[in-house]
Protein backbone atom coordinates (compact mmCIF):
# COMPACT_ATOMS: atom_id res chain seq x y z
CA UNK A 1 0.00 0.00 0.00
CA UNK A 2 1.40 3.36 -0.88
CA UNK A 3 1.47 6.34 1.37
CA UNK A 4 -1.72 7.96 0.66
CA UNK A 5 -0.33 11.63 1.08
CA UNK A 6 2.30 13.61 -0.80
CA UNK A 7 5.48 14.50 0.29
CA UNK A 8 4.76 18.27 -0.03
CA UNK A 9 1.50 17.73 2.11
CA UNK A 10 3.66 16.05 4.77
CA UNK A 11 6.15 18.27 5.38
CA UNK A 12 3.94 21.19 5.12
CA UNK A 13 2.24 20.07 7.58
CA UNK A 14 5.31 19.05 9.86
CA UNK A 15 6.86 22.54 8.93
CA UNK A 16 3.20 24.64 10.28
CA UNK A 17 4.02 22.75 13.70
CA UNK A 18 8.09 22.78 13.70
CA UNK A 19 8.47 26.40 12.20
CA UNK A 20 5.35 28.16 12.39
CA UNK A 21 4.01 27.84 15.83
CA UNK A 22 0.53 25.83 14.47
CA UNK A 23 -0.68 24.35 17.95
CA UNK A 24 -3.52 23.48 19.72
CA UNK A 25 -4.22 26.67 22.05
CA UNK A 26 -6.71 25.35 24.71
CA UNK A 27 -8.91 22.53 25.20
CA UNK A 28 -11.46 23.96 27.46
CA UNK A 29 -13.39 22.16 29.60
CA UNK A 30 -17.03 23.84 30.35
CA UNK A 31 -18.58 22.39 33.55
CA UNK A 32 -22.31 23.21 34.55
CA UNK A 33 -22.55 24.32 38.47
CA UNK A 34 -26.04 24.64 38.21
CA UNK A 35 -26.54 21.50 40.70
CA UNK A 36 -23.80 22.88 43.17
CA UNK A 37 -26.22 25.86 44.28
CA UNK A 38 -27.34 25.79 47.73
CA UNK A 39 -28.34 27.93 51.01
CA UNK A 40 -24.88 28.22 52.34
CA UNK A 41 -22.53 29.77 49.66
CA UNK A 42 -19.46 27.67 51.26
CA UNK A 43 -21.18 24.44 51.09
CA UNK A 44 -22.01 25.59 47.25
CA UNK A 45 -18.54 25.73 46.15
CA UNK A 46 -17.41 22.79 48.39
CA UNK A 47 -19.76 20.90 45.87
CA UNK A 48 -18.11 23.22 42.97
CA UNK A 49 -14.60 21.90 44.09
CA UNK A 50 -15.72 18.50 44.55
CA UNK A 51 -17.44 18.77 40.88
CA UNK A 52 -14.25 19.96 38.93
CA UNK A 53 -12.12 17.91 40.27
CA UNK A 54 -13.76 14.68 39.63
CA UNK A 55 -14.47 15.46 36.13
CA UNK A 56 -11.54 17.86 35.04
CA UNK A 57 -8.76 15.08 37.37
CA UNK A 58 -7.98 13.36 34.23
CA UNK A 59 -8.42 16.71 31.56
CA UNK A 60 -4.40 17.90 31.55
CA UNK A 61 -2.87 14.29 31.12
CA UNK A 62 -5.76 13.14 28.08
CA UNK A 63 -3.89 16.71 26.95
CA UNK A 64 -0.52 15.97 27.47
CA UNK A 65 -1.22 11.93 25.57
CA UNK A 66 -2.62 13.36 22.23
CA UNK A 67 0.06 15.84 22.38
CA UNK A 68 2.38 12.86 22.44
CA UNK A 69 0.31 10.85 20.09
CA UNK A 70 -0.27 12.99 17.42
CA UNK A 71 2.93 15.09 17.98
CA UNK A 72 0.91 19.11 18.01
CA UNK A 73 1.62 20.64 21.18
CA UNK A 74 -0.96 21.48 23.37
CA UNK A 75 -0.36 25.10 25.12
CA UNK A 76 -3.54 25.21 27.76
CA UNK A 77 -5.90 22.85 29.50
CA UNK A 78 -8.27 24.93 30.85
CA UNK A 79 -11.75 25.00 32.42
CA UNK A 80 -14.81 27.35 32.04
CA UNK A 81 -17.71 26.77 34.67
CA UNK A 82 -21.13 28.20 34.59
CA UNK A 83 -21.01 32.11 35.17
CA UNK A 84 -20.95 32.06 39.08
CA UNK A 85 -22.86 34.36 40.05
CA UNK A 86 -26.12 32.11 39.03
CA UNK A 87 -24.81 29.93 41.74
CA UNK A 88 -24.72 31.85 44.31
CA UNK A 89 -28.04 33.97 44.37
CA UNK A 90 -29.23 31.34 46.24
CA UNK A 91 -27.02 31.94 49.04
CA UNK A 92 -28.15 35.27 49.47
CA UNK A 93 -24.61 35.99 50.91
CA UNK A 94 -22.57 39.51 51.05
CA UNK A 95 -19.03 39.92 48.58
CA UNK A 96 -16.69 39.43 50.55
CA UNK A 97 -18.52 35.29 51.35
CA UNK A 98 -17.92 35.34 46.78
CA UNK A 99 -14.71 36.17 47.52
CA UNK A 100 -14.47 32.81 49.46
CA UNK A 101 -16.42 30.78 46.52
CA UNK A 102 -13.34 32.32 43.79
CA UNK A 103 -11.01 30.18 46.24
CA UNK A 104 -12.14 27.18 45.71
CA UNK A 105 -12.34 27.57 42.32
CA UNK A 106 -8.25 29.06 42.30
CA UNK A 107 -7.95 25.72 44.40
CA UNK A 108 -9.68 23.24 42.05
CA UNK A 109 -7.85 24.76 38.99
CA UNK A 110 -4.91 24.01 41.06
CA UNK A 111 -5.63 20.40 41.89
CA UNK A 112 -6.21 19.84 38.75
CA UNK A 113 -3.22 21.21 36.90
CA UNK A 114 -4.54 24.03 34.35
CA UNK A 115 -3.45 27.21 34.24
CA UNK A 116 -6.59 29.17 34.29
CA UNK A 117 -10.68 29.02 35.00
CA UNK A 118 -13.09 31.11 33.66
CA UNK A 119 -16.44 31.77 34.51
CA UNK A 120 -16.08 34.48 37.75
CA UNK A 121 -18.98 35.49 35.76
CA UNK A 122 -22.46 37.69 35.59
CA UNK A 123 -24.87 38.20 32.91
CA UNK A 124 -26.51 42.03 33.60
CA UNK A 125 -27.23 42.98 29.70
CA UNK A 126 -30.88 43.90 30.97
CA UNK A 127 -30.53 44.12 34.72
CA UNK A 128 -29.06 43.11 38.02
CA UNK A 129 -29.95 40.42 40.38
CA UNK A 130 -28.90 40.38 44.32
CA UNK A 131 -26.74 37.98 43.48
CA UNK A 132 -24.88 39.75 40.24
CA UNK A 133 -24.47 42.45 42.28
CA UNK A 134 -22.95 40.74 45.28
CA UNK A 135 -20.44 38.61 42.27
CA UNK A 136 -19.59 41.52 40.39
CA UNK A 137 -18.70 44.04 43.84
CA UNK A 138 -16.19 40.46 44.79
CA UNK A 139 -14.50 40.72 41.54
CA UNK A 140 -11.67 42.91 42.30
CA UNK A 141 -10.85 41.33 45.33
CA UNK A 142 -11.52 37.70 44.18
CA UNK A 143 -8.93 38.66 41.42
CA UNK A 144 -6.31 39.91 44.02
CA UNK A 145 -6.55 36.98 46.00
CA UNK A 146 -6.58 34.12 43.56
CA UNK A 147 -4.08 33.24 40.58
CA UNK A 148 -6.02 31.15 38.17
CA UNK A 149 -9.77 32.75 38.49
CA UNK A 150 -10.91 34.80 35.44
CA UNK A 151 -13.93 37.20 35.92
CA UNK A 152 -15.93 38.35 33.03
CA UNK A 153 -19.25 40.09 33.18
CA UNK A 154 -21.94 40.74 29.90
CA UNK A 155 -23.31 44.34 30.00
CA UNK A 156 -25.03 44.02 26.64
CA UNK A 157 -26.61 41.96 23.60
CA UNK A 158 -28.19 43.46 20.49
CA UNK A 159 -31.76 41.80 21.76
CA UNK A 160 -31.45 43.79 25.08
CA UNK A 161 -29.59 46.46 24.87
CA UNK A 162 -26.58 47.65 27.09
CA UNK A 163 -27.29 48.16 30.78
CA UNK A 164 -25.45 51.29 31.17
CA UNK A 165 -25.66 51.21 35.54
CA UNK A 166 -23.48 47.82 35.21
CA UNK A 167 -21.29 49.50 32.57
CA UNK A 168 -20.50 52.09 34.97
CA UNK A 169 -20.20 49.49 37.92
CA UNK A 170 -17.35 48.05 35.45
CA UNK A 171 -15.52 50.99 35.30
CA UNK A 172 -14.96 51.26 38.91
CA UNK A 173 -14.38 47.23 39.45
CA UNK A 174 -11.56 47.66 36.57
CA UNK A 175 -10.17 50.40 38.45
CA UNK A 176 -10.45 48.49 42.03
CA UNK A 177 -8.71 45.22 40.34
CA UNK A 178 -5.69 47.75 39.06
CA UNK A 179 -5.67 49.10 42.36
CA UNK A 180 -5.71 45.52 44.64
CA UNK A 181 -2.76 44.76 42.21
CA UNK A 182 -0.90 47.64 42.11
CA UNK A 183 2.45 45.58 43.45
CA UNK A 184 2.10 43.58 39.93
CA UNK A 185 1.25 46.28 37.34
CA UNK A 186 -2.46 46.03 37.97
CA UNK A 187 -3.03 42.10 37.01
CA UNK A 188 -5.93 41.64 37.97
CA UNK A 189 -7.26 43.44 35.09
CA UNK A 190 -5.87 40.77 32.66
CA UNK A 191 -7.94 38.34 34.30
CA UNK A 192 -11.39 40.45 33.34
CA UNK A 193 -13.53 40.87 30.51
CA UNK A 194 -16.59 42.94 30.09
CA UNK A 195 -18.81 41.93 27.21
CA UNK A 196 -21.23 42.47 24.67
CA UNK A 197 -22.80 39.63 23.29
CA UNK A 198 -20.48 37.00 24.85
CA UNK A 199 -21.39 33.52 23.88
CA UNK A 200 -21.73 30.32 25.58
CA UNK A 201 -18.96 28.22 24.67
CA UNK A 202 -15.76 30.61 24.25
CA UNK A 203 -12.76 28.15 25.01
CA UNK A 204 -10.76 31.11 25.13
CA UNK A 205 -9.23 32.96 28.42
CA UNK A 206 -10.21 35.45 30.21
CA UNK A 207 -13.47 35.69 28.89
CA UNK A 208 -14.65 31.89 28.76
CA UNK A 209 -17.74 30.49 30.79
CA UNK A 210 -20.02 27.86 30.63
CA UNK A 211 -23.27 29.04 29.03
CA UNK A 212 -26.61 27.90 30.63
CA UNK A 213 -28.07 26.28 27.40
CA UNK A 214 -24.66 24.02 27.66
CA UNK A 215 -24.65 20.55 28.59
CA UNK A 216 -23.29 19.11 31.97
CA UNK A 217 -20.17 19.15 30.73
CA UNK A 218 -18.38 19.36 27.44
CA UNK A 219 -15.30 19.84 25.60
CA UNK A 220 -14.25 22.68 23.35
CA UNK A 221 -10.86 23.13 21.65
CA UNK A 222 -9.04 26.36 20.94
CA UNK A 223 -6.79 27.15 17.64
CA UNK A 224 -4.33 29.31 16.71
CA UNK A 225 -1.82 29.80 14.42
CA UNK A 226 -0.85 33.59 13.07
CA UNK A 227 2.26 32.07 12.30
CA UNK A 228 0.88 29.34 9.89
CA UNK A 229 -1.25 32.42 8.20
CA UNK A 230 1.57 34.76 8.08
CA UNK A 231 3.44 32.41 6.16
CA UNK A 232 1.17 31.96 3.91
CA UNK A 233 0.16 35.56 3.58
CA UNK A 234 4.25 36.17 2.63
CA UNK A 235 3.91 33.56 -0.28
CA UNK A 236 1.78 35.67 -2.39
CA UNK A 237 3.09 38.96 -2.09
CA UNK A 238 1.72 40.54 -5.22
CA UNK A 239 -1.41 38.75 -5.54
CA UNK A 240 -5.08 40.41 -5.84
CA UNK A 241 -7.11 40.08 -2.78
CA UNK A 242 -9.24 37.44 -3.94
CA UNK A 243 -6.21 35.35 -4.31
CA UNK A 244 -5.06 36.49 -0.73
CA UNK A 245 -8.06 35.82 0.90
CA UNK A 246 -8.40 32.04 -0.62
CA UNK A 247 -4.67 31.65 0.02
CA UNK A 248 -5.83 32.47 3.79
CA UNK A 249 -9.33 30.41 4.25
CA UNK A 250 -7.34 26.82 2.25
CA UNK A 251 -5.01 27.26 5.61
CA UNK A 252 -7.78 27.87 8.30
CA UNK A 253 -9.11 25.26 6.90
CA UNK A 254 -5.60 22.97 7.55
CA UNK A 255 -5.39 24.38 10.90
CA UNK A 256 -8.89 23.96 12.05
CA UNK A 257 -9.00 20.84 10.97
CA UNK A 258 -5.96 19.50 14.07
CA UNK A 259 -8.55 21.46 15.89
CA UNK A 260 -11.35 18.90 15.01
CA UNK A 261 -8.94 15.96 15.31
CA UNK A 262 -8.04 16.96 18.69
CA UNK A 263 -11.33 17.87 19.53
CA UNK A 264 -13.14 14.46 18.62
CA UNK A 265 -9.93 12.22 20.41
CA UNK A 266 -10.16 14.84 23.81
CA UNK A 267 -14.03 13.53 24.07
CA UNK A 268 -12.91 10.06 23.15
CA UNK A 269 -10.81 10.03 26.09
CA UNK A 270 -12.17 11.74 28.59
CA UNK A 271 -15.97 10.29 27.92
CA UNK A 272 -17.32 13.95 27.37
CA UNK A 273 -19.01 15.24 24.41
CA UNK A 274 -17.38 17.64 22.11
CA UNK A 275 -18.70 20.97 22.19
CA UNK A 276 -16.69 23.23 19.50
CA UNK A 277 -14.18 23.95 17.42
CA UNK A 278 -12.64 27.49 17.71
CA UNK A 279 -10.23 28.86 15.38
CA UNK A 280 -9.02 32.39 17.03
CA UNK A 281 -5.75 33.84 15.76
CA UNK A 282 -4.47 34.02 19.21
CA UNK A 283 -1.07 35.78 19.00
CA UNK A 284 1.47 35.35 21.62
CA UNK A 285 5.01 37.48 22.32
CA UNK A 286 6.83 34.55 20.89
CA UNK A 287 8.59 35.39 17.73
CA UNK A 288 6.63 34.81 14.21
CA UNK A 289 3.16 34.48 16.49
CA UNK A 290 2.06 37.51 15.72
CA UNK A 291 -1.51 38.83 14.28
CA UNK A 292 0.17 42.57 13.10
CA UNK A 293 2.98 40.45 11.35
CA UNK A 294 -0.06 39.28 9.10
CA UNK A 295 -1.41 42.68 8.39
CA UNK A 296 2.17 44.18 7.80
CA UNK A 297 2.41 40.96 5.22
CA UNK A 298 -0.44 41.88 3.06
CA UNK A 299 1.77 45.40 2.67
CA UNK A 300 0.98 47.41 5.63
CA UNK A 301 4.57 49.51 6.72
CA UNK A 302 3.03 49.08 9.96
CA UNK A 303 -0.03 47.85 11.49
CA UNK A 304 -2.40 50.99 12.65
CA UNK A 305 -1.89 52.50 9.32
CA UNK A 306 -4.30 53.58 7.25
CA UNK A 307 -5.91 50.28 5.42
CA UNK A 308 -5.33 48.30 8.99
CA UNK A 309 -9.13 47.90 8.79
CA UNK A 310 -9.99 46.66 5.88
CA UNK A 311 -6.76 44.35 6.17
CA UNK A 312 -8.50 43.08 9.25
CA UNK A 313 -11.53 42.41 7.55
CA UNK A 314 -10.47 40.15 4.94
CA UNK A 315 -8.35 38.35 7.29
CA UNK A 316 -10.75 37.69 9.57
CA UNK A 317 -13.64 36.79 7.51
CA UNK A 318 -10.95 34.11 5.52
CA UNK A 319 -10.49 32.68 8.69
CA UNK A 320 -13.74 32.13 9.64
CA UNK A 321 -15.07 30.54 5.98
CA UNK A 322 -12.39 28.81 6.10
CA UNK A 323 -12.79 27.15 9.44
CA UNK A 324 -16.44 27.11 8.74
CA UNK A 325 -15.92 24.11 6.35
CA UNK A 326 -13.35 22.48 8.17
CA UNK A 327 -15.46 21.35 11.65
CA UNK A 328 -19.00 19.83 11.84
CA UNK A 329 -18.94 22.44 14.68
CA UNK A 330 -17.59 25.37 14.74
CA UNK A 331 -18.49 27.86 17.61
CA UNK A 332 -16.74 30.19 20.54
CA UNK A 333 -15.61 33.57 18.97
CA UNK A 334 -13.39 32.42 15.75
CA UNK A 335 -11.88 34.66 13.83
CA UNK A 336 -8.40 37.15 14.59
CA UNK A 337 -7.59 38.33 18.11
CA UNK A 338 -5.83 42.11 18.79
CA UNK A 339 -4.60 42.13 21.80
CA UNK A 340 -1.49 44.74 22.31
CA UNK A 341 0.59 42.88 25.29
CA UNK A 342 0.44 39.57 23.89
CA UNK A 343 1.86 40.75 20.41
CA UNK A 344 5.00 41.67 19.32
CA UNK A 345 3.99 43.06 16.35
CA UNK A 346 1.24 45.53 18.19
CA UNK A 347 3.60 46.14 21.22
CA UNK A 348 6.30 47.33 18.34
CA UNK A 349 3.54 49.35 16.55
CA UNK A 350 2.17 50.85 20.06
CA UNK A 351 5.90 51.95 21.07
CA UNK A 352 6.49 54.06 18.18
CA UNK A 353 2.82 55.58 17.92
CA UNK A 354 1.48 53.86 14.85
CA UNK A 355 -1.34 52.50 16.46
CA UNK A 356 -3.32 54.34 18.56
CA UNK A 357 -6.37 53.29 21.04
CA UNK A 358 -9.13 55.44 18.24
CA UNK A 359 -7.70 53.36 15.63
CA UNK A 360 -7.85 50.16 17.87
CA UNK A 361 -11.08 50.63 18.77
CA UNK A 362 -12.00 51.08 15.14
CA UNK A 363 -10.12 47.61 13.98
CA UNK A 364 -12.35 46.03 16.86
CA UNK A 365 -15.43 46.52 14.33
CA UNK A 366 -14.68 43.90 12.25
CA UNK A 367 -12.07 41.85 14.52
CA UNK A 368 -13.42 38.84 16.64
CA UNK A 369 -13.66 40.33 19.65
CA UNK A 370 -12.85 43.98 20.97
CA UNK A 371 -10.11 46.05 23.09
CA UNK A 372 -8.04 43.54 24.23
CA UNK A 373 -5.10 43.96 26.79
CA UNK A 374 -4.40 47.21 25.95
CA UNK A 375 -2.52 49.74 29.01
CA UNK A 376 -3.70 53.09 30.03
CA UNK A 377 -2.72 55.57 32.35
CA UNK A 378 -3.06 54.67 35.72
CA UNK A 379 -4.99 57.45 36.60
CA UNK A 380 -7.74 57.52 34.42
CA UNK A 381 -10.75 57.93 35.99
CA UNK A 382 -13.48 55.27 36.17
CA UNK A 383 -16.16 56.84 34.11
CA UNK A 384 -13.62 57.32 31.26
CA UNK A 385 -13.17 53.49 31.61
CA UNK A 386 -16.76 52.72 31.67
CA UNK A 387 -17.39 55.33 28.52
CA UNK A 388 -14.61 52.85 26.68
CA UNK A 389 -17.02 49.54 27.93
CA UNK A 390 -19.92 51.32 26.50
CA UNK A 391 -18.71 51.83 23.10
CA UNK A 392 -17.12 49.18 22.64
CA UNK A 393 -20.49 47.36 23.71
CA UNK A 394 -21.80 49.69 21.20
CA UNK A 395 -20.46 48.38 18.59
CA UNK A 396 -20.92 44.51 19.44
CA UNK A 397 -24.45 45.56 20.10
CA UNK A 398 -24.72 47.40 16.31
CA UNK A 399 -23.00 44.65 14.34
CA UNK A 400 -24.49 41.95 15.93
CA UNK A 401 -21.05 40.48 17.05
CA UNK A 402 -19.12 39.85 20.16
CA UNK A 403 -17.49 42.65 21.26
CA UNK A 404 -15.06 42.74 24.77
CA UNK A 405 -12.84 45.14 26.98
CA UNK A 406 -9.58 43.88 28.94
CA UNK A 407 -8.07 47.47 29.82
CA UNK A 408 -5.42 47.76 32.28
CA UNK A 409 -5.30 50.86 33.76
CA UNK A 410 -1.46 50.74 35.11
CA UNK A 411 -1.09 51.86 38.77
CA UNK A 412 1.22 54.63 38.81
CA UNK A 413 2.37 54.53 35.24
CA UNK A 414 1.55 57.16 32.29
CA UNK A 415 1.63 57.09 28.65
CA UNK A 416 5.03 56.28 27.18
CA UNK A 417 5.67 54.06 30.66
CA UNK A 418 5.61 50.13 29.96
CA UNK A 419 4.18 47.22 31.94
CA UNK A 420 5.35 43.69 32.00
CA UNK A 421 3.16 40.98 32.71
CA UNK A 422 5.82 38.63 31.46
CA UNK A 423 4.77 34.90 30.19
CA UNK A 424 1.41 34.49 27.57
CA UNK A 425 0.73 38.18 28.71
CA UNK A 426 3.15 40.43 27.43
CA UNK A 427 4.24 43.33 27.98
CA UNK A 428 2.36 46.65 26.60
CA UNK A 429 3.38 50.55 26.35
CA UNK A 430 0.95 52.74 28.40
CA UNK A 431 -1.87 54.09 25.43
CA UNK A 432 -3.10 57.37 25.38
CA UNK A 433 -6.68 57.91 26.15
CA UNK A 434 -9.16 60.89 24.68
CA UNK A 435 -8.20 63.29 28.02
CA UNK A 436 -11.63 64.64 27.86
CA UNK A 437 -14.70 63.72 30.77
CA UNK A 438 -17.28 61.37 30.16
CA UNK A 439 -18.43 61.03 34.03
CA UNK A 440 -21.57 63.03 33.11
CA UNK A 441 -22.47 61.04 30.35
CA UNK A 442 -21.96 57.64 32.35
CA UNK A 443 -23.62 58.89 35.38
CA UNK A 444 -27.17 59.35 33.45
CA UNK A 445 -27.36 55.22 34.63
CA UNK A 446 -30.24 52.70 32.99
CA UNK A 447 -30.21 51.59 29.83
CA UNK A 448 -29.48 52.07 26.51
CA UNK A 449 -32.32 50.63 23.93
CA UNK A 450 -31.94 47.76 21.80
CA UNK A 451 -31.56 48.40 18.25
CA UNK A 452 -33.73 48.30 15.35
CA UNK A 453 -32.71 45.49 13.75
CA UNK A 454 -34.03 46.21 10.45
CA UNK A 455 -33.61 49.51 8.34
CA UNK A 456 -30.09 48.73 8.35
CA UNK A 457 -27.99 51.55 7.27
CA UNK B 1 0.45 2.51 21.28
CA UNK B 2 -1.96 4.67 20.08
CA UNK B 3 -4.31 2.28 19.93
CA UNK B 4 -7.34 4.40 20.92
CA UNK B 5 -7.41 6.42 17.31
CA UNK B 6 -8.77 4.94 14.09
CA UNK B 7 -5.49 3.90 12.66
CA UNK B 8 -2.56 2.42 13.70
CA UNK B 9 -0.49 3.74 11.30
CA UNK B 10 2.16 6.48 11.25
CA UNK B 11 4.28 8.34 8.90
CA UNK B 12 7.63 8.23 9.96
CA UNK B 13 10.15 11.32 7.87
CA UNK B 14 13.81 11.39 7.31
CA UNK B 15 14.66 15.35 6.08
CA UNK B 16 18.53 15.71 5.79
CA UNK B 17 21.61 14.94 3.75
CA UNK B 18 21.73 11.84 1.66
CA UNK B 19 24.00 9.60 2.87
CA UNK B 20 24.42 5.37 2.94
CA UNK B 21 23.11 3.45 5.56
CA UNK B 22 19.51 6.02 6.16
CA UNK B 23 17.01 3.32 5.48
CA UNK B 24 19.16 1.06 6.61
CA UNK B 25 19.34 2.91 9.93
CA UNK B 26 15.91 3.71 10.56
CA UNK B 27 14.27 0.29 9.34
CA UNK B 28 16.20 -1.28 11.87
CA UNK B 29 14.97 1.18 15.04
CA UNK B 30 11.41 -0.14 13.44
CA UNK B 31 11.81 -3.49 12.92
CA UNK B 32 13.12 -3.82 16.47
CA UNK B 33 10.18 -2.27 17.72
CA UNK B 34 7.59 -4.55 15.58
CA UNK B 35 6.47 -1.78 13.53
CA UNK B 36 5.51 -2.90 10.25
CA UNK B 37 6.61 -1.37 7.50
CA UNK B 38 4.16 -0.59 4.89
CA UNK B 39 5.47 1.46 2.13
CA UNK B 40 8.80 3.90 1.49
CA UNK B 41 9.02 6.74 -0.91
CA UNK B 42 11.71 9.09 -1.31
CA UNK B 43 12.30 12.11 -3.06
CA UNK B 44 13.83 15.51 -2.83
CA UNK B 45 12.17 18.44 -1.45
CA UNK B 46 14.18 21.88 -2.23
CA UNK B 47 17.58 20.89 -1.80
CA UNK B 48 16.87 18.35 0.87
CA UNK B 49 16.91 14.28 0.79
CA UNK B 50 13.17 13.56 2.29
CA UNK B 51 12.51 9.87 2.86
CA UNK B 52 8.89 9.19 4.06
CA UNK B 53 7.90 5.92 5.31
CA UNK B 54 4.31 4.69 6.54
CA UNK B 55 4.43 2.14 9.05
CA UNK B 56 2.04 -0.03 11.18
CA UNK B 57 2.21 -0.28 15.10
CA UNK B 58 -0.45 -2.70 15.60
CA UNK B 59 2.04 -4.98 16.17
CA UNK B 60 4.71 -2.67 17.98
CA UNK B 61 6.45 -4.12 20.65
CA UNK B 62 6.89 -0.50 21.83
CA UNK B 63 4.86 2.89 22.52
CA UNK B 64 4.60 4.90 20.24
CA UNK B 65 5.97 7.43 22.82
CA UNK B 66 9.18 5.31 23.24
CA UNK B 67 9.87 4.94 19.06
CA UNK B 68 9.85 8.06 18.39
CA UNK B 69 12.54 8.88 21.08
CA UNK B 70 14.00 5.88 19.75
CA UNK B 71 14.11 7.21 16.20
CA UNK B 72 15.46 11.07 17.18
CA UNK B 73 18.06 9.07 18.79
CA UNK B 74 18.94 7.17 15.42
CA UNK B 75 18.68 10.54 13.67
CA UNK B 76 21.25 12.36 15.86
CA UNK B 77 23.79 9.53 15.06
CA UNK B 78 23.00 9.87 11.49
CA UNK B 79 23.03 13.64 11.11
CA UNK B 80 19.32 13.79 9.91
CA UNK B 81 15.94 14.75 11.03
CA UNK B 82 13.42 12.06 11.79
CA UNK B 83 10.15 12.90 12.50
CA UNK B 84 6.79 10.39 13.25
CA UNK B 85 3.31 11.37 13.35
CA UNK B 86 0.38 9.63 13.72
CA UNK B 87 -1.66 9.28 10.16
CA UNK B 88 -4.67 10.88 11.38
CA UNK B 89 -2.64 13.83 11.71
CA UNK B 90 -2.30 13.85 7.83
CA UNK B 91 -5.40 12.47 7.29
CA UNK B 92 -7.81 15.30 8.83
CA UNK B 93 -4.86 18.43 7.54
CA UNK B 94 -5.05 17.17 4.23
CA UNK B 95 -8.73 15.10 2.89
CA UNK B 96 -12.19 15.87 4.12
Amino acid sequence: MAVPYSPQEIVETIRMVQMENLDIRTITMGVSLRDCAHQDLETAAQKAYDKICRLAGRLVAVGDEIEREYGIPIVNKRISVTPVALIGEASGAAPDRYVRFAEYLDRAAGEVGVNFLGGYSALVHKGATPGDRALIASIPEALAVTERVCASVNVGTTRAGINMDAVADMGRVVTEAARLTADRDGIGCAKLVAFCNAVDDNPFMAGAFHGIGEPDCVVNVGVSGPGVVMNVVQQVPDAPFGELAAAIKNTAFKITRMGELVGRAASRKLGVPFGIVDLSLAPTPAYGDSVARILEAMGLERVGAHGSTAALALLNDAVKKGGAMASGYVGGLSGAFIPVSEDAGMIEAASMGAITFDKLEAMTAVCSVGLDMIAVPGDTPAETIAAVIADEAAIGMINRKTTAVRLVPAPGKGVGDFVEFGGLLGRAPVMALNPHSSAAFVRRGGRIPAPLQALNN
Amino acid sequence: MPGTTESNRIIVTVIGADRVGIIAGVSAVLADAGANIVDISQTTLREFFTMILMADMSQASVSFDELKRRLATKGEEMGVRIDAQHEDVFKYMHRV
